[in-house]
């Protein structure tokens, strides 16, 4: 399956989704040190988001957010894309820092938990 | 600047900008005549923050004044703050950075009260929400609430998106408040503001029924609305400069003595404070004055920061409203604040203050608050330790 989105920080990218259905929150939400979603009550708390394709409506709560992704990225632990159904300024402005692809405005809902999933650009494919 | 013929900093930038001009639906960039920028404290940047602060700085340059939220210390006091040689080591990394990127070290929250005072009308790329609303509203500058990296890219283009409240049509208001209340300090503007911003949210509220406001009961309005909401703008009928805008339908609400009472209950916890500190957001010279007076020949006996920026107490040394300070034994806290000093680590457990947007966050790092007038805060420092 095929889905066009917008790019907001154009790349490729190959890997597993890691989908979450609720927003999440970087700063604080996402240990910057080992890729660890540590927010209390949040679905995927405990899963690593290293290396994945990491799928979740938007991004909440501090802008400074945007730097924990920049710090995963740096100490290699960030996902390699970021999918959203609507991308906010924290999310974009993270992905645009740290140079990962990320793409918005597809239906995150037709992504499987750990589809594989290939990223050009706008394009989204689903094996 | 996108293809980056002008520098890797500036694409950055660049790429920022029109990312949420897309996100946002902006038709085109807006050029800017002031930047402020937030995420200055080490305590909020992090490794991480620094690290790309001195990538940008490798080959970027601001191109528009732009001065700099508090840090995480005094820059020049440090040492008798209490603060630990290493934060305070990273902490001077990042102003270093900002340095190179040829930005003004004057940290505070209130730049327009420390010589970046936009006119009205002109677009601005302002973060700090507490001067986002007070530019938006009060001084009648247009800015969206900008985080750190994307008030930076507004200064190292001098550009910002044109959306939101750049927008004249976007600044009108959505919620109609009726004040009830008698307003009688600038605490009651700042536990009014926080009570408004639960319940509007991003919305902008106008508030009617308030028949003057001054510099300070602005300042502190501001904070507390943009602290416990993620209020930008807002409106005093008779007071701020666009009151008469209109239009759309506006939800209604009062605001009784009976919702100022319980504000200020809630934002005071249990406990005999250990800290006490005024200046959320930083003092004006009017305030300094007001301090000089209260404290004139008398001693604190508890850590009491009174936060301000350089510019200001600079003023307040020539006007003489110092020496009566410092020799109370109250400190200066310039450049930084009580909440972004790393102070939880300092051994401290319940601070006294005279702002709502202070305690909010001092809540949140794990410490205890009292919500105090200016006066009670004073009276606070200087009656001495319970036993």
């Amino acid at each position: 399956m095929k889905l066009r989105g917008r790019a907001i920080y154009d790349g490729r990218a190959d890997g597993i989704a890691l989908v979450s259905s609720s927003p999440m929150s970087f700063y604080g939400g996402v240990n910057p040190d080992t890729g660890e979603i540590v927010e209390r009550g949040h679905e995927l708390r405990g899963q690593s988001v290293k290396g994945r394709v990491l799928v979740f409506p938007y991004g909440k709560g501090s802008t400074v957010g945007s730097y924990v992704l920049y710090r995963l990225r740096k100490n290699g632990v960030a996902p390699c894309a970021i999918l959203n159904a609507k991308c906010e300024t924290i999310v974009a402005v993270g992905a645009i820092i740290s140079e990962i692809p990320c793409v918005d405005m597809i239906d995150i809902g037709k992504i499987k938990p750990n589809a594989e999933v290939k990223v050009e650009g706008s394009t989204v494919l689903l094996r | 600047m996108l293809a980056g013929r002008e520098g890797h900093a500036t694409q950055k930038a660049m790429q920022i900008l029109v990312a949420l001009g897309e996100i946002y639906g902006a038709r085109r960039l807006v050029k800017v005549s002031s930047v402020q920028v937030s995420g200055v404290s080490y305590k909020n940047l992090g490794d991480a923050g620094l690290q790309f602060l001195d990538e940008l700085a490798r080959d970027g340059k601001a191109r528009v004044k732009t001065t700099l939220n508090p840090a995480g210390m005094s820059l020049t006091d440090w040492r008798s703050q209490g603060i630990d040689p290493h934060f305070a080591e990273k902490q001077l990394e990042v102003i270093d950075a900002y340095r190179r990127l040829g930005l003004e070290i004057s940290c505070t929250c209130t730049p327009y009260l420390a010589g970046n005072e936009p006119g009205f009308g002109e677009h601005i790329a302002w973060g700090e929400s507490s001067a986002v609303a007070y530019a938006n509203s009060v001084l009648g500058a247009r800015t969206n609430r900008e985080g750190g990296p994307s008030a930076l890219a507004a200064s190292l283009t001098g550009r910002t998106p044109l959306y939101g409240l750049h927008l004249r049509e976007n600044r009108v208001p959505t919620h109609s408040v009726e004040v009830e209340a008698q307003l009688k300090s600038p605490e009651d503007f700042s536990a009014m503001g926080y009570f408004v911003g639960r319940a509007v949210k991003d919305g902008i509220p106008r508030f009617s029924g308030v028949k003057r406001a001054s510099l300070d009961e602005l300042k502190t309005l501001s904070a507390a609305l943009a602290s416990s909401g993620g209020v930008a703008m807002f409106h005093i009928a008779g007071v701020t400069p666009e009151s008469k805008l209109s239009g759309g339908r506006a939800e209604s609400l009062t605001f009784t003595s009976h919702d100022l009472e319980e504000t200020v209950a809630q934002l005071n916890d249990h406990g005999t404070p250990d800290f006490v500190s005024v200046g959320c957001p930083h003092c004006s010279i009017g305030e300094l004055a007001t301090l000089a007076r209260l404290l004139k020949g008398k001693k604190v006996r508890k850590e009491f920061w009174v936060c301000c920026s350089r510019e200001v107490k600079r003023k307040s040394d020539e006007l003489g409203y110092s020496r009566p300070i410092q020799r109370s034994g109250a400190k200066f806290a310039t450049d930084t604040c009580m909440v972004v000093a790393p102070i939880e680590d300092m051994g401290y457990r319940v601070v006294a203050t005279n702002s709502a947007k202070a305690c909010h966050y001092l809540r949140n790092s794990g410490l205890r608050v009292r919500f105090l007038t200016l006066e009670k805060c004073v009276a606070e420092a200087t009656r001495g330790v319970e036993t």
